[in-house]
Formats: structure tokens, C-alpha cells, sequence
């Protein structure tokens, strides 16, 4: 059957137009073999180059469309859109891309045209062999999963929560909050983390329509959009949570009271085996720590544990094992935040050979009220008070040899510290910070930085050699860029602020998911840009540090616009599914298997009665790697066919 | 189109290659180069698959057998494919191909894999000048040559 083929060139303002002779390609098209009509338009994406389409297709009773603009992955979804409103089936639709591989890349306009020619002609040889193609629907599972319980997966959760769709969050440490919980108060406002955190902590713990599932991880995601399997790991925490009443006898009694390091407070405080990571943990459940625990490691821990003895609820279950809870999701957003540069990889400033070589989320813990100083500012080596402290910033940021981009929070942190130093060390204290430079962007940042420039702050622009360590006694170097002038400085305290990095096992994580990482490991979303929250896999969407360096104020606001991009999908009750799939010519097929094998996605099933190979529509990702593997060529994806790419190829050249 | 192949013979050699580029990484780099009006040889022609590993060596045979001098597959970086593992099946399947064009006594170094991704439009023009100038200096495709006699 011969298909009646319409062109159509978009000048694209003069995008297209100034390097493609657009009315050559016109004419050169309306003579290729299937094509009726070839029509040009100034810009073929706006009302009227629609209309130019539509009528041609009514006119010539037009049944394969090919357009010559921009990108596919610009506005193919826009002309899917206009042919079908022009009757035309809208995978019967197919673009030759002649802006951004043609157009924009060669100004030579005569070879440019004749390479527009070549990519027209192998696009209407693929029109040729298009099938009309149906979306089939699947119903989508009204509830979602936020993997990460710091203050980005709290405000999602809280929001689809209150949207009215069951949340499942999952936080792989034993309390919610995450970095924010470490944090003592917050830029440019001062406004105390835990006041504004706790509340938020409690309420999604308490929320109807949230299940929380803390000392938790992800062990297995499949399905797709509308329709996922979530398999979560529960950890045995050994108390169990019902009966536990946060009373804290258990961490009275443990035998290794003070004895564990605490990660919480980043080692600078001790803890039991028994434990509460911080006073207002959610949920104020007590965790006994397996690896180290007397009774867990040894199996002998006095005649019996002194926690289970203390336990007056008898909350205490060494039986406990690791549980995997098994859900049904239809979206998910991902919010698993950061890791801070290990500063060790610095060599030269010391961070592993000198106790008093801080990093800013330790000075953090030093400065909160509920942390292992209770607030006093204490050097970690002698535990005096420091009389100098200085903050070298840009550690591991903004450097080619570690983590070339900015942590976008490290200026303001620095100056917050330096604004509650003065508070509360008054005069005394001498305070010296070496910037790179100051990057105060937000809002009222600016006016902070200002506010701290005049608190006898010395502002150093520029990063020192090294921190020397001379018998306790910290010194560096410092050039000053904007005096040109090299200064040494004798300190008794150093705080780095590190870069800030993904999560070390990010790369393991998206395996799990099947996310993708831009270079620099974070998260990868959709589009910088039009879609900051969306990722390549459709129905999961990112939220917070996982996909890049940012303060609260926009963690908070991805947060909460990642949970109405997944409310999009919730709130439906049926999706439709791209049809450009595998499918199987079931005369040819010879049951192999090889396409099983090769699937990633176990799309591929073998129907063993009639030994033909199966595609699961919902799965199947339409990668296409079944269908180079199939010996027998009866693997076919649609509109990709191995006939049309082959065509393709014929004429391209 | 055969009028069109004579023409070029004529002519001073001017390599022709046939792009195989992934939707989501070569391709979308492809678009960048664009984007950003990096400019490289026209002699690529581009098409579109979603994935690499979508990649059939018949694609390839028949684009040099149809007299295509070069042919270049572009998919994801290593780890980066948005579909898992296809990068690494194209990768398997080339490493293959390639010695069985040895073996018919075509140079190997006419068939291309790189991995451009989404952000790299300078690595992609860059690719295309660099092939075009290394199949220029291998000369025409000698199956081609025979086909068109």
C-alpha cells in the first residue's frame, strides 16, 4: 500500500532558514517518491504553522507526516499533538532534525542544505514503513514512596500527604530530619533548625496517611510508572517500637554507656550501644547498635544485657531479624541528600593529623546547645576555649582536583558561624575566614554578609597552602589577593568547610532505581531548567542534595515541587503507555529465550504452551536491545523496525 | 540517488558517515552542539535509535556496503546508559563486528563506538571532525568502489 506523505519545513524564524535554503528543500521534497505535498512555514510549532499542517492533511488526504525542524526531543510531543488533532494517527509522524544537527552546526549553506536533503529524504523512507500505533492505559496506584526522611523527603511527604495520597517514607537511619536535625540554626535568618525542623518531624510521623519506615532501606524496585513494587528492608533494631516508650533506661544501663562514638554528633560525642541519635528523634524510639553491642558481637553481656534487664516495658528483642515489607507505589521521589567532602583527601590542611582541625558540621555540633559541648565552644584536643579561630572555605570545592563545582552553602555557613561565634565569645575571640568568594545569592544573604563584615571579622581572600601543626600549634599562609599581600596566621582552632559530595554509595542507589548520575555523581534530572525535578525514568522525581548542591530554602521548594509533579500521576486514575515498544512477530519467533536474557527490564516472558516470546507492555522500556539480539528478526520495535532503519540508511546516503 | 553517489565520486573525496546516536545521550549531545553552534563537518548524516544496544551490526554492514566510508555509533558513558546495560551489549557487539570486517579485508577503523553524553556537544563536534579527518585519510571505502561498478 502506498501512503500519501506530507513535508513540512519550518524556517524556524531564521534559525533554519539562514544556513538551509528552505525553498530548495521544499521543492527537492515534493519530488521524492510517496510525497504529495511539501509546504514551508515560518515557525511550524505556533497556531498558524499548526493550521498549515492540519489543512494539508485534510486537503491532500494526507495519512504519514514529516517535518523538518528542530530536535525531536524539542517538539516531538507538540506535532504528535497537531496531526492527531489533523486526523493523522500521531505515530505516523516522524522529524527530521534540521536545526541543531543541521542548521545551527554548519553555516555553510549549501552543504548545509544538501545534508537537509539527505536527512528529509531518509526521514520520508521511514515514514513509508510507519504503523499507526495505539497508547494502551494502566491504572496507577494512588500512593508513593519518598526514599529519604531529611527535611526535602519530610515537606514532600507532607504535601502528597496532604494532597490526600498515601506516603510511604523511608529513612535508612533510625530517626528522621537528616542533615538539617545536625544543624543549630539557619542562614540568613538564624532561625533554630530543631524549632523549625521538630514540628515538621512530628507531624509526618503522626500524619494519617504516612507510614514511616525509619532504620529502613530500599532493596528492590521494579514496575513502572503508575504501577512500581517497592521492596523495603526493614533492619532489626532489636527494640521492638511498639512497646518502646523512649523512656532512655535502656542507654542508662547499656555497658558501653559513653563509649561509642556517636555519628550524630560526628564523633565529638559518645553514646552507648543502646542509643538515641539526638534528644528529639522521630520516632523517640531507642536503636541498639548491632555492631557494637556486647551481647550482639560477643552473645555475652554479663550474665544477662543490661538493657533488657533496665527495660521495664520489656521492649528488648535480640531475636529481632531483618524484615522485607513488600508495597505497591505509583510515583516516587527520591530525597537522599549528601555527604560532605572527607577532608583527609586534603592532605595539607590537616583534618586527620589534627584533632583541632574541624569541619563546619562539626563546628555546628560544637555550637548547638544540644550537642556534646551543650554549646560551649571547646577546642576537641584540650577541651579549652579557643582565643583564634579560623575558617578556610572552599575545601575540595571549586577545585579541579577534587570536586570542581561550588557547594552553594559553604560562604554562608561560614559567616553564620562567624556571626554565632561572636555571640557567643564576644570580642575576645580573634576570627580570620579565607574565601575564594563570598557567594551570598539569596535572599537576604547578601544583607547577612554584610551584617558579619562588620563583627572585627578578617576577611582573607584567597586559600591557604597548608595548615601547619608545630607541637599543637596550628599555623598557614595566606595570600591575601585583595591586598597582594601574604600573611601568617597562629590559630588555635581550624574549620574546613568541605565540599559538599553525593552519598557514597549514590552510584550503588541508582543502579537500584535505575536513575542516571550527571558527572559530578549527583542525581540527573529531566532537564536543568524546564524539568529540575523530573528524572529520565518516568514516575520518579528527585528532591534536594541528591541532585545537587542547595540550601533549605530551595531544597524545601524542590521538595514540595517534586510532590506535585508525583500528585500529576497519583491523581489519575488511568496512564497512557508510549507505544513505541517491543513486539514479537509470533509466526517467526522461535522461542530462544535470548530476548529474556537480554532484557534488563524482565519485560520478556516465554509463553511455554506455544514456546513464543512475550512482551510485557508495562515493562518494557523499549530500549531496543531485544530486538538487535533476536537471530530470527521476530523481535520488532515499533517504528524503529529494522525495514525502516534500514531504509534510513539507503537513503541517507 | 545514484546520480547523486556518481557525483561524488567525482569530486574531491568527501568521507560520508552514518551516525547511529542513542536518544538519550549521543543524540541529545548531538542537539547540544547545536545548541551551543559548535560547528563540525556536515558529512555525518544522523539517525536516531533510542538506544546503542538497539544497534544491529546489519545496520552497519548495510551502510557500508551501501557506500557509507565511515560509520560512527554513539551511546552513554560506561554506567550511564539510560536503559542499564545497552551501551555495554553495542560495545560487545562492535568489538565482534570489527574483526569480522578484518576478516572480509575492510579497515576496522571505519566503524566508530564513543560515548558522548547529554552534556558533552563540544566532545561531539569534536568526534565528528576527528573521524571525518581519519576516514578522509583512509580514502574512499573499496566495497562501495566495487558495488558501483
Amino acid at each position: 500500500m502506498t501512503h500519501r506523505i506530507g513535508v513540512f519545513i519550518c524556517h524556524c524564524g531564521i534559525n533554519i532558514a539562514q544556513n538551509v535554503d528552505v525553498e530548495a528543500l521544499t521543492e527537492y521534497a515534493s519530488h521524492l517518491d510517496g510525497v504529495i505535498v511539501s509546504k514551508n512555514y515560518k515557525y511550524m510549532c505556533s497556531d498558524a504553522g499548526a493550521n498549515v499542517i492540519k489543512d494539508a492533511i485534510k486537503e491532500h488526504k494526507l495519512d504519514r507526516v514529516v517535518i523538518a525542524s528542530c530536535s525531536p526531543r524539542m517538539h516531538e510531543h507538540t506535532f504528535r499533538d497537531v496531526v492527531r488533532d489533523g486526523g493523522v494517527n500521531p505515530y505516523c509522524l516522524e522529524i527530521a532534525n534540521i536545526r541543531e544537527q543541521c542548521s545551527w552546526a554548519h553555516t555553510d549553506k549549501e552543504q548545509a542544505t544538501e545534508k537537509a536533503k539527505a536527512l528529509v529524504r531518509s526521514a520520508v523512507a521511514k515514514a513509508k514503513l510507519m504503523e499507526p500505533l495505539s497508547t494502551s492505559t494502566i491504572p496507577v496506584i494512588p500512593e508513593a514512596l519518598v526514599i529519604g526522611g531529611g527535611i526535602a523527603g519530610i515537606q514532600a511527604s507532607l504535601d502528597l500527604a496532604n494532597d490526600g495520597f498515601k506516603v510511604y517514607l523511608v529513612e535508612r537511619e533510625p530517626t528522621i530530619g537528616g542533615r538539617m536535625a545536625q544543624l543549630d540554626k539557619t542562614f540568613p535568618t538564624l532561625d533554630c533548625a530543631s524549632c523549625i525542623l521538630t514540628p515538621k518531624m512530628m507531624e509526618a510521623a503522626n500524619h494519617a496517611n504516612i507510614e514511616l519506615f525509619t532504620y529502613a532501606d530500599i532493596a528492590k524496585i521494579e514496575g513502572s510508572i503508575g504501577n512500581y513494587t517497592v521492596q523495603i528492608k526493614k533492619k532489626p533494631r532489636y527494640v521492638d517500637i511498639k512497646k518502646c516508650t523512649g523512656c532512655g533506661d535502656c542507654a542508662q544501663a547499656c555497658r558501653l554507656k559513653g563509649r561509642v562514638s556517636n555519628e550524630f554528633d560526628l564523633g565529638l560525642g559518645k553514646r552507648g550501644a543502646a542509643y538515641l541519635a539526638f534528644p528529639q528523634a522521630v520516632p523517640l524510639k531507642y536503636t541498639i547498635d548491632s555492631k557494637h553491642c556486647l551481647f550482639l558481637t560477643r552473645g555475652k553481656c554479663g550474665d544477662t544485657p543490661a538493657c533488657k534487664e533496665a527495660c521495664l516495658q520489656q521492649a528488648i528483642n535480640f531475636d529481632q531479624k531483618e524484615e522485607i515489607i513488600t508495597k505497591k507505589v505509583g510515583a516516587i521521589i527520591v530525597a537522599t541528600g549528601y555527604d560532605l567532602l572527607d577532608p583527609s583527601a586534603i592532605y595539607e590542611y590537616g583534618y586527620a593529623t589534627s584533632a583541632d582541625v574541624i569541619t563546619s558540621l562539626e563546628m555546628e555540633r560544637l555550637i548547638s546547645s544540644s550537642g556534646p559541648t551543650k554549646g560551649e565552644i571547646l577546642r576537641p584536643s584540650d577541651q579549652k576555649k579557643p582565643k583564634s579561630i579560623t575558617f578556610i572555605l572552599c575545601v575540595g570545592s571549586r577545585d579541579e582536583t577534587q570536586c570542581t563545582w561550588c557547594c552553594r552553602i559553604g560562604c554562608m555557613s561560614a559567616l553564620k558561624h562567624v556571626y554565632l561565634l561572636r555571640e557567643k565569645l564576644g570580642e575576645d575571640v580573634e576570627i580570620n575566614v579565607c574565601y575564594t568568594d563570598i557567594r551570598s545569592y539569596g535572599k537576604g544573604y547578601e544583607e547577612f554578609y554584610r551584617k558579619v563584615r562588620g563583627l572585627k571579622t578578617n576577611m582573607f581572600r584567597g586559600r591557604p597552602s597548608e595548615v601547619r601543626n608545630i607541637s599543637g600549634q596550628l599555623t598557614l599562609d595566606i595570600f591575601d589577593t585583595m591586598t597582594s599581600k601574604l600573611f601568617e596566621v597562629t590559630t588555635d582552632l581550624v574549620v574546613l568547610v568541605p565540599a559538599i559530595v553525593p552519598r557514597f554509595d549514590a552510584t550503588a542507589f541508582a543502579r537500584i532505581l535505575h536513575l542516571t548520575q550527571s558527572g559530578d555523581g549527583f542525581l540527573l534530572e529531566a532537564h536543568p531548567k524546564l524539568r529540575p525535578m523530573d528524572t529520565f525514568v518516568n514516575g520518579m522525581f528527585i528532591a534536594g542534595c541528591c541532585q545537587g548542591p542547595k540550601d533549605i530554602q530551595d531544597t524545601v521548594s524542590q521538595a514540595s515541587g517534586a510532590a506535585s509533579r508525583a500528585a500529576i500521576i497519583l491523581s489519575k486514575k488511568e496512564l497512557e503507555i508510549d507505544p513505541l515498544i517491543a513486539s514479537v512477530d509470533e509466526e517467526i519467533c522461535t522461542g530462544c529465550g535470548i530476548c529474556i536474557e537480554v532484557c534488563p527490564y524482565d519485560a520478556r516472558s516465554l509463553n511455554e504452551k506455544t514456546r513464543v516470546a512475550l512482551v510485557n507492555d508495562a515493562l518494557c522500556a523499549g530500549c531496543g536491545g531485544c530486538i538487535a539480539a533476536c537471530p530470527s528478526n521476530a523481535s520488532v520495535h515499533k517504528n524503529f523496525t529494522k525495514k525502516q532503519i534500514l531504509n534510513m540508511v539507503d537513503e541517507t546516503l | 540517488m545514484t546520480e547523486e553517489k556518481k557525483e561524488h565520486n567525482k569530486e574531491e573525496f568527501e568521507p560520508r558517515i552514518v551516525g547511529f546516536l542513542c536518544n538519550w545521550c549521543s543524540y541529545a549531545g548531538a542537539d547540544l552542539a547545536g545548541t551551543s553552534r559548535i560547528q563540525y563537518p556536515p558529512n555525518v548524516r544522523i539517525i536516531r535509535v533510542m538506544c546503542s544496544g538497539s544497534v544491529d551490526s546489519m545496520y552497519i554492514l548495510r551502510a557500508l556496503l551501501e557506500g557509507a566510508d565511515g560509520v560512527f555509533v554513539g551511546g552513554c558513558h560506561p554506567g550511564d546508559c539510560h536503559y542499564l546495560d545497552g551501551n555495554y551489549k553495542a560495545r560487545r557487539r562492535m568489538v565482534l563486528l570489527k574483526t569480522i570486517l578484518e576478516t572480509f579485508g575492510l579497515e576496522s577503523e571505519r566503524v566508530w563506538i564513543r560515548w558522548i553524553s547529554a552534556s558533552e556537544g563540544q566532545r561531539f563536534a569534536e568526534t565528528m571532525r576527528d573521524m571525518t579527518d581519519s576516514i578522509r585519510k583512509l580514502g574512499p571505502n573499496p566495497i562501495a568502489k566495487q558495488w558501483n561498478i
